[in-house]
């Protein structure tokens, strides 16, 4: 028995010698795992379920001056769902009820992308819709918060506003020029995920989504609606392929309307083309013809070498010039300035300007804002094309006199004309209604000079103009017509215009400028003063009494009613 | 003649007391101190359990229900006097053998395994038999005559371990098999094994590896590649260990704290209320709640030592080791395996997995432990 004991004894000993390695190894396994790599496994863990996920910012409204909504986002619900997730059944057909989209189109979408581990469901539900399809409750199908935007407006103010994809993001318009205000910041909250990727609980907001700011326009509505009314029915009435139209504060340089043709429905994008999208008024450049004689003729004056009174020889109504020939439509004899606009005179802008030092008249363009863009921001605005004038020839000056050999945008014209309303200043173009007093602005005219050319082109439309339709009853009224024929590949087309007019009123104290262009009138009228002057009067009549701008031009009333003030 | 006296109190070593409890346990034939270790670690098994399965109420019913019958068994085998087990001995080893043929020949396939015999009452694995059967044969083969075991008795422990060996390990349950033959190992090991036969046998296993290898299956042989390598497959079969490791490693001195668990809470950590319960474990009560549970484990082992150790008979003796020690390396091998020091074997955490006949079988061993400290003969001499 000594015997089995002793070795009883050593085995014994051999035993817990192995039992306490193995123990030992253990706790050194434990210790490592817990402390040493610790930091590791843990953020190995989180890395595992925890996830940081964006939490969606409600973008900014789109106000009108008078905080009337353009754009407006509403919360809507998206469903996506990871097909791996997904099993297929009876759950899969009504889920596919529930989120009101075909059954065989989700069994093919699932089996289609079955390897991959996110695709959307549907888009932008309602959230009473998207209810329905939460309380079916089919694993891996996710519900996220989204907003939609919607534009009250229709295709009213499609172009300016533009538009944003389905992910909110601005990609046309104020909406791509004003993305970072109007966006705002998603937040971001930190959520438990399990293997599945369900979303257990919340851990801990890091931040919280900051609302987009609202943003207000210089626009008013009102005025907008009336513009685009009536440029789609002159477009209409026409047969035109497009047409712009530009309304300005000129003591401001805001914008207060600005449409264009063809347009688009902001709401329902679906089959447009992307040519319907571009707001012309800013990112369409064209030669403006007659209507951009007043700005050489202001060079004139400006240099002291014409007046208001002066006569210029146009006979026998065509001109020699270095590189080419200028031609009037009749020969009109020896004419002052304002029947030069009146007839719209090509020789005799051309003498004028040829009489200018170069350098003078392509400076005071240039301070017109001509060649380069304007200050209102917008997404693919052009800047036009102003030569410098030691490319000009004397054909390119004489040329150039009558608004050819130039191009501009609607948006450039109105800002020049309200150089001229505005006393011979200045001011930026804008899009946003800023209640900041008003920067001063800069002169490019002097006042007398402005005053003087406002009285011509108030005078030009008189009774011989071919603009009647311009005229605007109680108001006074100083504008120009301008048609171009259309530049071509091969020169200028015989059969191809734009017709424009620009003007403002009331001529004795200028509140507003418009523009007007109409593209390729079709149905025989294709004069400026036919096709674009009548848009003019009408939505100058309709905006100078929307905006109360006390009329200037009372012949019938005698001053004693006017002195009694408003009793009607 | 070898006489058994029951039920004398003079032979129990420091379990004099007199009070109510102990006549109550000395007339059940428990050992106070093991049951009450036992049942510490099923209770706190059972709060683990309960986050494991997702606070799964029902699951944490089954198997304490599981385990009430498993204590009823530990209590049923403690009645049972060690003579009548060194009767029983070769009797129950050869109905096991004939039951693991049989489950070869017609049973029931579970989780791509033949492991299940359909009695039409119950369906039972007979190789949780042979985890108590075969230390109890090697324990009657070696009392049978004078120790230390002589080469021959060596030769037939030996030949029987292998056969029981490869006839579970063909169902296949590599795991099992590993365990039945440590068992019988371990008793031959008490009985005297020689050291030049062990290492004889230590070279000859080096040398059959890749013959062993060569008959492993495809997940096996995938299942010691990912123990060398996890990353390799972090999706695939590398996947339970590093998910376990940092379960464990994410918990910290002090753990998450109870059914905050991220691992195991949002279903990465897989078979979390079976075999990799103590991971789950480890992540919720952290360093300190497992160098506690692994204490208690200790405690136990330790306590089944000592019992064999003072065991008034060889047969006692082996046995009893054998059961402490085969214990242990359940304990060993799944925190190991869960902890990625050894390979993944489907060993379950004795009283703390999910699941049934492994622990029946686990406290009926223990239920052997308790009869022969309780049952005590007269010394003869």
């Amino acid at each position: 028995m000594r015997h089995t004991d002793e070795r009883w004894q050593r085995r014994s000993l051999v035993l817990l010698t192995l039992f306490a390695l193995a123990v030992a190894a253990l706790a050194v396994r434990a210790v490592q795992l817990h402390v040493l790599d610790g930091g590791f496994l843990t953020a190995q863990g989180d890395a595992r379920h925890l996830r940081t996920v964006e939490v969606p910012a409600h973008r900014g409204m789109i106000l009108d001056r008078h905080g009337e909504s353009l754009a407006a986002s509403t919360p809507v619900d998206s469903f996506w769902a990871n097909p791996s997730e997904l099993l297929a059944g009876e759950r899969i057909a009504a889920l596919a009820d529930a989120l009101e989209i075909d059954r065989t189109r989700l069994d093919a979408l699932l089996r289609e992308r079955g390897d991959r581990t996110f695709i959307w469901l549907r888009r932008h539900m309602s959230p009473d819709e998207a209810e329905r399809v939460t309380q079916l409750d089919v694993p891996g199908v996710h519900r996220v918060r989204e907003y939609r935007r919607y534009y009250p407006a229709g295709e009213v103010a499609s172009h300016l506003l533009g538009f944003t994809n389905i992910d909110d993001a601005g990609q046309e318009g104020i909406e791509l020029a004003f993305d970072e205000w109007l966006r705002g910041e998603p937040g971001r909250k930190q959520v438990l995920r399990d293997r599945l990727g369900r979303t257990v609980a919340d851990v801990q907001g890091i931040r919280q989504p900051r609302p987009g700011r609202d943003l207000t326009l210089s626009i008013d509505r009102r005025v907008q609606y009336l513009a685009y009314r009536e440029l789609k029915a002159a477009v209409t009435e026409h047969g035109a392929r497009g047409g712009s139209i530009v309304v300005l504060d000129s003591r401001t340089g805001e914008v207060l309307a600005m449409a264009n043709q063809p347009a688009f429905n902001p709401n329902n994008r679906q089959g447009l083309v992307a040519e319907r999208y571009r707001n012309r008024a800013a990112t369409d450049v064209l030669e403006p013809g007659s209507s951009f004689k007043p700005f050489v003729i202001a060079a004139a004056l400006q240099s002291g070498r014409f007046d208001t009174r002066s006569r210029i020889d146009t006979s026998p109504g065509l001109l020699q010039v270095r590189g080419g020939t200028i031609r009037d439509v009749r020969d009109n004899g020896v004419i002052d300035i304002a029947t030069l606009l009146t007839r719209s005179s090509n020789v005799g802008a051309s003498r004028i300007a040829l009489d200018l030092d170069p350098e003078q008249v392509w400076t005071m363009l240039q301070a017109f804002g001509f060649g380069q863009p304007t200050a209102s921001g917008f997404p693919g605005e052009q800047a036009g094309l102003l030569n410098h004038f030691v490319q000009w020839r004397e054909i390119g000056l004489a040329t150039l006199s009558y608004g050819y050999g130039i191009s501009v945008t609607p948006l450039q014209l109105a800002q020049a004309y309200a150089v001229i309303a505005a006393d011979g200043v200045r001011h930026p173009v804008t899009l946003i209604r800023s209640d900041e007093p008003l920067a001063a602005g800069e002169r490019v005219l002097s006042t007398t000079v402005a005053r003087d050319m406002r009285r011509l082109l108030e005078v030009s439309l008189g009774p011989d103009s071919t603009a009647t339709g311009a005229r605007v009853r109680g108001y006074r009224v100083a504008g120009k017509t301008g048609t171009a024929r259309k530049s071509t590949a091969g020169g200028y087309a015989l059969d191809r215009h734009t017709a424009a007019f620009a003007g403002m009123a009331p001529a004795s104290n200028p509140r507003l400028v418009t523009v007007v262009v109409i593209d390729e009138p079709s149905r025989g009228a294709y004069y400026g003063g036919q096709v674009a002057a009548p848009v003019f009067g009408r939505v100058m009549s309709g905006a100078l009494r929307l905006l109360d701008i006390p009329p200037d031009e009372l012949p019938t009333v005698p001053a004693s009613v006017i002195a009694a003030g408003p009793q009607r | 003649m070898i006489e058994f006296a029951d039920r004398n109190p003079r032979f129990r070593d420091g379990e004099g007391s007199t009070g109510m409890l102990g006549r109550l346990l000395r007339a059940l034939h428990v050992d106070g101190v093991l049951l009450a270790a036992l049942v510490l670690v099923a209770g706190v098994g059972l709060v683990a359990l309960y986050s494991a399965s997702g606070e799964n109420m029902a699951m944490v019913l089954r198997q304490a229900t599981r385990l009430a019958i498993a204590f009823g068994a530990l209590l049923v085998v403690a009645q049972i006097p060690p003579r009548v087990l060194y009767r029983a001995a070769p009797w129950l080893f050869w109905l096991g053998i004939l039951l693991l043929g049989a489950v070869l020949a017609a049973g029931d396939v579970g989780k791509g395994a033949q492991r299940w015999l359909d009695l039409g009452i119950i369906r039972f694995q007979p190789s949780e038999i042979m985890k108590l059967a075969m230390p109890m044969m090697v324990a009657w083969l070696a009392f049978s005559r004078p120790l230390p075991v002589d080469l021959g008795r060596v030769a037939i422990c030996g030949a029987l371990i292998a056969l029981t060996a490869v006839l579970i390990a063909a169902q296949p349950d590599l795991g099992t098999a590993l365990l039945v033959a440590a068992a019988g190992f371990f008793a031959l090991f008490l009985a005297g094994l020689r050291w030049r036969i062990m290492i004889g046998l230590a070279v000859l296993g080096t040398a059959l590896t890749p013959v062993l290898w060569h008959f492993m299956h495809g997940y096996q042989r995938q299942r010691v590649l990912m123990f060398l390598n996890p990353e390799q497959d972090p999706l695939g079969a590398g996947y339970h260990i590093i998910q376990s490791k940092i379960a464990i490693g994410s918990g910290g001195l002090f753990g998450k704290g109870w059914l905050n668990g991220t691992q195991s809470q949002l279903e990465f950590l897989p078979e979390r209320s079976t075999d990799f319960i103590f991971a789950v474990f480890a992540e919720e009560f952290g360093l300190l709640g497992l160098l506690a549970l692994l204490a208690t484990y200790l405690f136990i082992i330790g306590r089944g030592l000592w019992i064999a150790a003072n065991a008034q008979d060889t047969f006692g003796r082996l046995l009893g080791g054998s059961l402490a020690l085969t214990f242990f390396v359940y304990v060993f091998v799944n925190a190991g395996m869960v902890s990625g020091l050894l390979p993944v074997v489907g060993v379950p955490l004795p009283l703390f997995s999910y699941g049934g006949t492994a622990m029946v079988t686990l406290l009926a061993g223990f239920g052997i432990l308790m009869s022969i400290h309780t049952h005590r003969k007269l010394i003869s001499y």
